[in-house]
């Protein structure tokens, strides 16, 4: 491609009015020897009668930043010196220095997208004509060589095809955040690795993420990494973990985030993708592959990851993230490592008392039903009609908690007291409940229809294995 | 006939350094013995066990736990190791 040094040039694309318009000006502009070239986008032929320049490939309209079209700009001693979109003849004839064209077109008419800024196409002619500023390895996989073979080939995936991570695909999702590609996010264990903006939004694109989902997966994986979450040992247990993230506050809803039918389930792009991205980088950076570093003896099926959002409709239910320190009207992920989840139902119980004393002895479950008193952690995930039993007693978060909390008491001598390390936790009959403070999270997801609950098990919890952790979203 | 398709790399890009195994000593005699507890349950029962053994046949024994098995060693801990055993027993167990 070649720009003159000095005069006009004109960008144009058959395919809009406007350009279709002013082409006989063009024409005009060319036998008084001031067009020096005019690139049209779409068709070669147009405008009719005139040298054009076949800009198909997009490389002078991209070289030039071309936004709309028509575009006139005047280029002296190598540089633009000024420009004009759209069709203004005010303007026109103030770049071009005659006073007597476009007398018999409007005044004005705006004018039409350039190509080179369709969606998805600035990132592809960024690739191809400029520098993408990106550090990680290229691999070209020649034609008739199939990218997806290779990707399961080289071990980058979780047993599903990923999305081929190309450059452009890559620049687009580090358009969901403001942080830098280069920016060190951690190191993921199990090996340690440092993973940076650009190799995580190389695994999102991989998991099937849109841009916009980016930041809630940054956000997961900055809550992963706090040390509080352990998760070299959720990674590497033989009781095969993987992360649970909830999701509250408006970036669920702007995102679509599903919080009700079939939340825990399939069906969503994002609860699926932003859980399957912080999985990849897990395997594909933390190195935590099956019979290697991760250790797990079965495993489950929420290892290909797991993301919902609360249920955040009914005003009067303080949400998970408030409970735990987030501003109202914050978006925030809870990160928690589990083993499982089982679904429960109670559907004689009609009033909050009973429903909460069978959901605690669902719970006794978690883990062991002999093993209480700390060292356990689940979620308990609360259906439609479950929080509306709550709310029609008008019992809030707290009451609920502190209810199901008593109601998973056990005696101690029904319990396998000395596994946990042999410390006494109490006197025989002394009544021990399930879990420690902070151990148990309560959520509300899933349809209004259905009296169930869900509890999401939970690995070695509490200071000495992983705890939850929340994380605002930032942009 | 199709242009390449361009991937780029989702891994560290680098892979782990292999490191030799430090040979087992002919004999014990005149080593310390670091017995490690990562306080998964009863390890240290095992290690009480190995501890009686070592001393019957005159071996130093230094005993060492981690504060959870869930997570990596403190580097203080492992440096401990390190300096003030020749070798160590590290029980995994439940």
């Amino acid at each position: 491609m070649h720009l003159p040094e000095e005069g006009l040039i004109l960008v144009v694309k058959h395919d809009c009015e406007t350009c279709r318009m002013i082409a006989p000006l063009a024409a005009d502009l060319e036998r008084r020897g001031l067009l020096r070239v005019v690139f049209s986008q779409d068709d070669p032929a147009f405008p009719p009668g005139l040298q054009v320049a076949d800009d198909r490939e997009l490389e002078a309209s991209w070289t030039l930043q071309t936004e709309i079209v028509p575009t006139l700009l005047r280029r002296e001693g190598g540089r633009e010196t000024a420009r004009v979109v759209g069709w203004h003849r005010q303007e026109w004839q103030a770049l071009t220095g005659l006073n007597d064209i476009g007398g018999d077109l409007p005044p004005e008419r705006p004018g039409c997208g350039s190509l080179s800024v369709s969606p998805g196409m600035a990132e592809e002619l960024q690739v191809r004509y400029g520098s993408t500023g990106l550090g990680a390895r290229e691999i070209a996989v020649d034609f008739p060589e199939d990218p997806f073979e290779q990707m399961f080939d080289r071990g980058w995936t979780d047993g599903l095809p990923v999305v081929p991570p190309t450059p452009a695909r890559v620049l687009r999702m580090l358009q969901g955040t403001r942080r830098e590609p280069d920016d060190i996010l951690g190191m993921i264990p199990p090996s340690g690795e440092v993973c940076t903006v650009e190799k995580a939004a190389i695994n999102a694109v991989m998991a099937g993420c849109r841009p916009d989902y980016f930041p809630v997966v940054l956000a997961a994986l900055d809550a992963a990494l706090d040390p509080d979450f352990a998760l070299q040992g959720l990674m590497s247990t033989t009781m095969g973990a993987g992360i649970c993230i909830i999701v509250n506050g408006p970036i669920a809803r702007r995102i679509g985030v599903n919080s009700g039918f079939n939340a825990l389930g399939h069906g969503f792009r994002a609860n699926a993708t932003i859980a399957r991205a912080l999985q990849l980088m897990v395997i594909n950076i933390g190195g935590a592959v099956p019979g290697g570093m991760d250790r797990s003896t079965m495993g489950h099926p929420g290892k290909f990851g797991l993301c919902f959002a609360e249920d955040e409709s009914d005003p009067d239910w303080t949400p998970l993230a408030q409970s735990r320190g987030v501003p109202a009207g914050h978006s925030a992920v809870t990160v928690f490592g589990f083993c499982g989840t089982s679904i429960n139902n109670a559907e004689k119980a009609r009033e909050p008392v009973e429903l909460s004393r069978q959901i605690g002895l669902c719970l006794n479950a978690v883990y062991h039903p002999g093993l209480a008193g700390g060292g356990l952690g689940a979620v308990l995930v609360l259906s439609g009609e479950y929080g509306r039993i709550y709310r029609e007693a008008g019992w809030p978060r707290a009451q609920v908690e502190a209810a199901i909390h008593k109601a998973t008491e056990r005696p101690r001598n029904h319990l396998i007291a000395d596994y946990m390390g042999d410390e006494a936790i109490g006197e025989p009959g002394e009544a021990i409940a399930k879990f420690a403070e902070g151990d148990l999270l309560v959520v509300r997801a899933g349809s209004n229809a259905g009296l169930f609950s869900t509890i999401i098990h939970g690995w070695s919890s509490g200071p000495r294995g992983s705890q939850p952790v929340t994380r605002e979203v930032l942009p | 006939m199709t242009e390449p398709i361009v991937l780029l790399d989702p891994t560290s890009e680098r892979s782990g350094a292999m490191r030799s195994r430090t040979a087992a000593p002919a004999s014990l005699e005149g080593l310390t013995v670091g017995l490690l507890d990562i306080s998964k349950g009863r390890g240290d029962k095992f290690l009480d066990r190995m501890e009686v053994l070592f001393g019957e046949r005159g071996i130093t024994v230094e005993r060492f736990a981690k504060p959870t098995f869930a997570k990596k060693a403190p580097d203080d801990l492992a440096a401990a190791i390190a300096e003030r055993c020749d070798i160590v027993v590290e029980a995994l167990a439940d």
